[in-house]
């Protein structure tokens, strides 16, 4: 252990501890601006400097080791006056329209602003000096470089957790910038729209397109049908921004709120997660099929899950060989699209041209989805609409509805029903869990043999899971995997599905079926997710989606009415003629730069 | 305080046998060596003024089998040339100062990091490293050394600034620690070391470190190269003693009219003729790099740091608050005093701001932007405003 002293306070703290974390211990708060808990110490912004007895300078407390002996001063005039300063030059470069940024009342740079109560500025305004630009371009985030404060968290999740670099560092002194590859539009770069760093940006410099107000006209025009979906990790989440905390299940409350918001219909992404599970399983089945009985060396192994769609963007840029490995299933949100504008509206017997289909997803990549041009199979735009689970808070807010008293509702009906196996697509290894739930069940007539339906291997927040399933006691129509070992993996954060791709393309990779989700934890940890984000958030609402689950009735795909009726009703059977033309689809190479 | 006379010395460019040197070296032990250098009392010629005996001493501590010699040849501070004198005259020398002190550290590997100006002189050393490679063969030892080009950028002189270049990445300095003793390139070891510190070393070698220590001072021992500039009628490289005050400088090299000599390039200090006699040239007055640069009555101090100000605007890597915007705010603060759009009081808020950068900066540029801020406004006030 190292002793140290901080604010004339002792403190023993483990090696490799930082002054920072030592001085948390403590409970002494030094401000933070560059520093974020999922990625590595920058020690750029100086706003956490403090004074070290002895040394020459002050150093960064995030950046500075705890040594044995070392006596620390968080706030002498000294700091004071520094740590003034540099607020005040960074607020110098910053565009500060505060009261028309989205991120007003929720941005770093403005609550360190008002700690230190800054009365006349004392420093020139730089932002006329600078040639800021502000790129629109892709339709899930706006980049605004008047707000950006060069904290570079943005670069260091691009590369760190997401292993794209789609934005990095360009130029140097007065015209540094956050920049991309030739400084090229984002929508014409390797960006997968994850939204990562808009989670992790402490100003307004990156921030969700939003589509609030489009999304209020559609609600307010007499002539349209809207219908919204909620994904399953929106409800574990939204509360965060309704001042509950991480890991508090608002799901009742959640629908109702969206029906007071003027919805037409509010109905539930995990009915087409469960039908999902019902196309991708028996896709699964069927390679396994083709390649073990009919040894077809065509078939693509193992098969990727396809729900994702920044990891779809990720290896179209940096995979394009490993498409066929996709399933070709949409994504639920899609899959929910298609079937809004055909099947809904033939049931409901309204046109599908006056339909309206918002999708509130704890994602920003989902709105660059929507906007493919593979996402028109109902004759229309499938989603016209993608709200981020912000958004709808936002537009909650906007509607003067008091949350917190609501009570609670249920969802509509048709496309309304889901189960647990829906559920807990949005943790990673939930898609895993809730296909091996089904498949299982399919091929030996048995549910997993697994506790409670509770398959733990998949769980949990490591980067690389790995499971086997041994497969005894076949049907008849599956006794050609009798004996066979199911092996799955599971990775989230795209800097884990590039470890599995490269033992893929190795050929080292002995897996079957993988699934990939994009953002860190899986869509629970989405870019469209209340911010802040760091792992203890991430844990509690991992906990909040099982929770959510043990508490459904049903918790298996295939035993969800609504899929049921469709197939019977619609569909005919997985991966019919009719599913393959609305629930399915094909993937496009992209450049890698 | 003691001062010396100017003294004109000729270590540097003297002319030796590096082999014979070289043999000397590696018949001392790794202990030898660096005692020798610490007897020497030399420290760092880039300017920082490290004891190399103790960087050498750190170094060579380090367990880790696999340490680096990384020769900082990213000469960059304005009005230094002296080590593209040394590389073109003496590079022999400098690669056989990597090699002690790789014997020192127990280093294999030295690479050279050539600032992007000095491409030119590339292929001419390469071939003079050929001929080193050659004799340290014949000899029976191995040590080898690779150049590395820098691009242009002042920041990459900054030591992990320029680990970060040799390594391919975005030249931006690290954070300390780790120092580079413990993790340098590729996050080994490494004893970076400018390129008249090795040449000197060599000497301190071949002469032994009495006859080095017995020239200059307590606190600057030896002799150093100077790149003298500016309204001087003998610009160009001079080695002379440390110890000798800016008046007795300018007496040699000034042109009758001296009104101020900046010690140190842009990153120094800029002393005013009042305080000529009392300065001392070296660590116990205005420490230097090499850069001297003597500015006659006909120049406007405005105009001084007013171009030293555009320069760390420009060459600040921008990663951190204080630098990157500081630079910004003084070089625009002045102008804005200049033209009379602010109060001149304002200069008094600029000098708290560049004694915030000199404590909050993280690396060696952004620290040492005040110190021509504060020693050009604090004597020349009057320039900066009328």
């Amino acid at each position: 252990m190292i002793n140290l002293t901080i604010n004339n306070q002792k403190v023993s703290v483990d090696p490799g501890t930082t002054v920072l974390q030592a001085a948390r211990k403590l409970n002494i708060n030094i401000p933070t601006l560059c520093n974020h808990e999922d990625l590595c110490v920058a020690g750029n912004c100086r706003v956490c400097v403090v004074e070290q007895t002895g040394a020459r300078t002050l150093v960064a407390s995030c950046a500075t080791p705890a040594s044995e002996g070392m006596d620390i001063h968080t706030n002498t005039l000294k700091v004071r006056n520094a740590r003034k300063h540099i607020i005040e030059l960074l607020l110098s470069e910053h565009r500060s329209d505060c009261t028309k940024c989205y991120k007003n009342q929720n941005c770093e740079l403005q609550s360190l602003a008002n700690e230190f109560a800054f009365g006349d500025t004392i420093f020139l305004d730089l932002v006329e000096d600078h040639n800021y630009t502000i790129d629109r371009s892709s339709p899930s985030f706006i980049k605004d470089d008047s707000k950006c404060i060069r904290c570079q968290r943005c670069v260091r999740t691009c590369d760190q957790l997401q292993y794209i670099s789609a934005i990095a560092v360009a130029n140097k002194g007065a015209h540094q910038k956050i920049s991309s590859f030739h400084n090229r539009p984002m929508s014409h770069v390797v960006c997968t729209n994850c939204g990562q760093c808009v989670n992790r940006c402490p100003t307004g410099a990156l921030v969700e397109k939003t589509y609030i107000d489009q999304v209020w006209d559609a609600i307010y025009d007499p002539e349209r049908h809207v219908v919204v979906q909620t994904a399953p990790a929106v409800r574990i989440a939204l509360g965060e921004d309704l001042g509950y905390d991480p890991g508090e299940r608002v799901t009742g409350k959640m629908v109702n709120a969206l029906k007071q918001l003027g919805f037409d219909s509010v109905l539930d992404t995990d009915f087409t997660a469960d039908l999902t599970i019902m196309e991708e399983g028996t896709e699964l089945l069927t390679r396994l099929k083709k390649a073990l009985v009919d040894k077809d060396k065509k078939i693509s192994l193992p098969m990727f899950t396809s729900c994702s769609p920044g990891w779809i963007k990720f290896i179209e840029h940096k995979y394009p060989e490993f498409l066929p490995n996709l399933s070709t299933c949409k994504s639920p949100q899609q899959m929910f699209g298609a079937l809004a504008k055909t099947f809904y509206a033939q049931k409901r017997n309204i046109d599908p041209s006056k339909v309206v289909s918002v999708s509130i997803m704890p994602c920003t990549a989902k709105k660059f989805e929507a906007d493919r041009p593979e996402m028109r199979a109902s004759g229309y735009k499938d989603v016209d609409f993608v709200l981020t689970t912000r958004e709808l808070a936002v537009m909650i807010k906007q509607a003067g509805i008091d949350f917190r008293n609501l009570s609670e509702a249920k969802y509509d009906s048709i496309m309304g029903d889901s189960t647990g196996a829906g559920v807990i697509f949005g943790a990673t290894g939930g898609v895993m869990e809730a296909a091996l739930r089904t498949a299982y069940e399919i091929v030996t007539g048995r549910e997993v043999p697994f506790n409670n339906l509770n398959i733990t291997p998949v769980r949990g927040m490591d980067g690389v899971k790995e499971a086997t399933v041994k497969i005894e006691g076949c049907l008849e129509d599956w006794k050609f995997l009798e004996g066979a070992e199911l092996k799955v993996a599971i990775a989230h954060g795209l800097v884990n599905a590039n470890k599995i791709m490269k033992q893929v393309k190795n050929g080292k990779a002995p897996y079957h079926f993988v699934e990939i989700m994009a953002c860190p934890g899986g869509c629970l940890g989405g870019g469209g997710q209340p911010i802040p984000t760091n792992p203890t958030i991430r844990k509690n609402r991992m906990k909040a989606i099982y929770s959510e689950d043990e508490h459904m009735v049903l918790r298996k795909s295939h035993q969800n009415p609504e899929v049921i009726a469709i197939y019977k009703d619609f569909l005919g059977k997985p991966n019919s003629h009719v599913s393959h033309e609305l629930l399915h689809t094909h993937y496009v190479e992209r450049d890698n730069f | 305080m003691e001062n010396k006379a100017l003294n004109k010395v000729g270590l540097i460019f003297e002319k030796i046998s590096p082999k014979e040197v070289l043999e000397k070296a590696y018949k001392m032990t790794s202990a030898e060596i660096i005692q020798a250098m610490l007897d020497s009392g030399l420290k760092g010629r880039g300017g920082a003024g490290f004891p190399t005996g103790l960087k050498w001493k750190y170094t060579a501590a380090e367990k880790e089998p696999e340490k680096y010699i990384v020769c900082n040849a990213d000469e960059g501070e304005p009005g230094t040339f002296k080590d593209r004198e040394i590389l073109d005259r003496v590079s022999l020398k400098v690669y056989g100062g990597m090699a002690i002190a790789g014997k020192a550290i127990g280093a294999k590997s030295g690479i050279v990091y050539l600032r992007g100006e000095y491409r030119y002189l590339l292929p001419k050393l390469l071939i003079e490293l050929n001929e080193f490679h050659k004799m340290i063969r014949e000899m029976g030892y191995d040590f080898n050394i690779e150049f590395r080009m820098g691009s242009g950028a002042y920041i990459c002189g900054e030591e992990s600034a320029l680990f970060e270049s040799i390594e391919g990445k975005r030249g931006e300095p690290r954070n300390k620690p780790p120092y580079p003793t413990v993790a340098g390139v590729f996050s080994k070891p490494t004893s970076i070391n400018n390129v008249e510190t090795l040449v000197t070393a060599m000497m301190i070698i071949n002469h032994g470190p009495e006859k080095f220590s017995q020239y200059g001072t307590k606190d600057s021992r030896g002799s150093k190269v100077f790149s003298v500039s500016g309204d001087t009628p003998t610009p160009g490289i001079f080695e002379l003693e440390l110890g000798m005050t800016v008046q007795q400088f300018v007496n040699e090299f000034g042109d009758g009219d001296t009104k101020a000599v900046q010690v140190g390039g842009a990153s120094g200090f800029c002393v005013p003729r009042k305080k000529f006699a009392e300065t001392i040239i070296g660590f116990e007055g205005v420490p230097t790099g090499g850069s001297m640069k003597l500015f006659n009555s006909s120049r406007s101090m405005y105009n001084v740091l007013h171009n030293y100000l555009d320069f760390f605007a420009e060459e600040s890597c921008g990663q951190c608050t204080p630098c990157r915007v500081g630079c910004q705010q003084l070089l625009k603060g002045i102008e804005k005093v200049k033209k009379g759009e602010v109060k001149s009081t304002y200069l008094n808020e600029l000098t708290k701001l560049a004694d915030t950068m000199k404590i909050a900066a993280k690396c060696g540029l952004g620290q040492s932007v005040g110190n021509a801020f504060k020693s050009i406004v604090g004597n020349f006030r009057e320039e900066i405003i009328y």
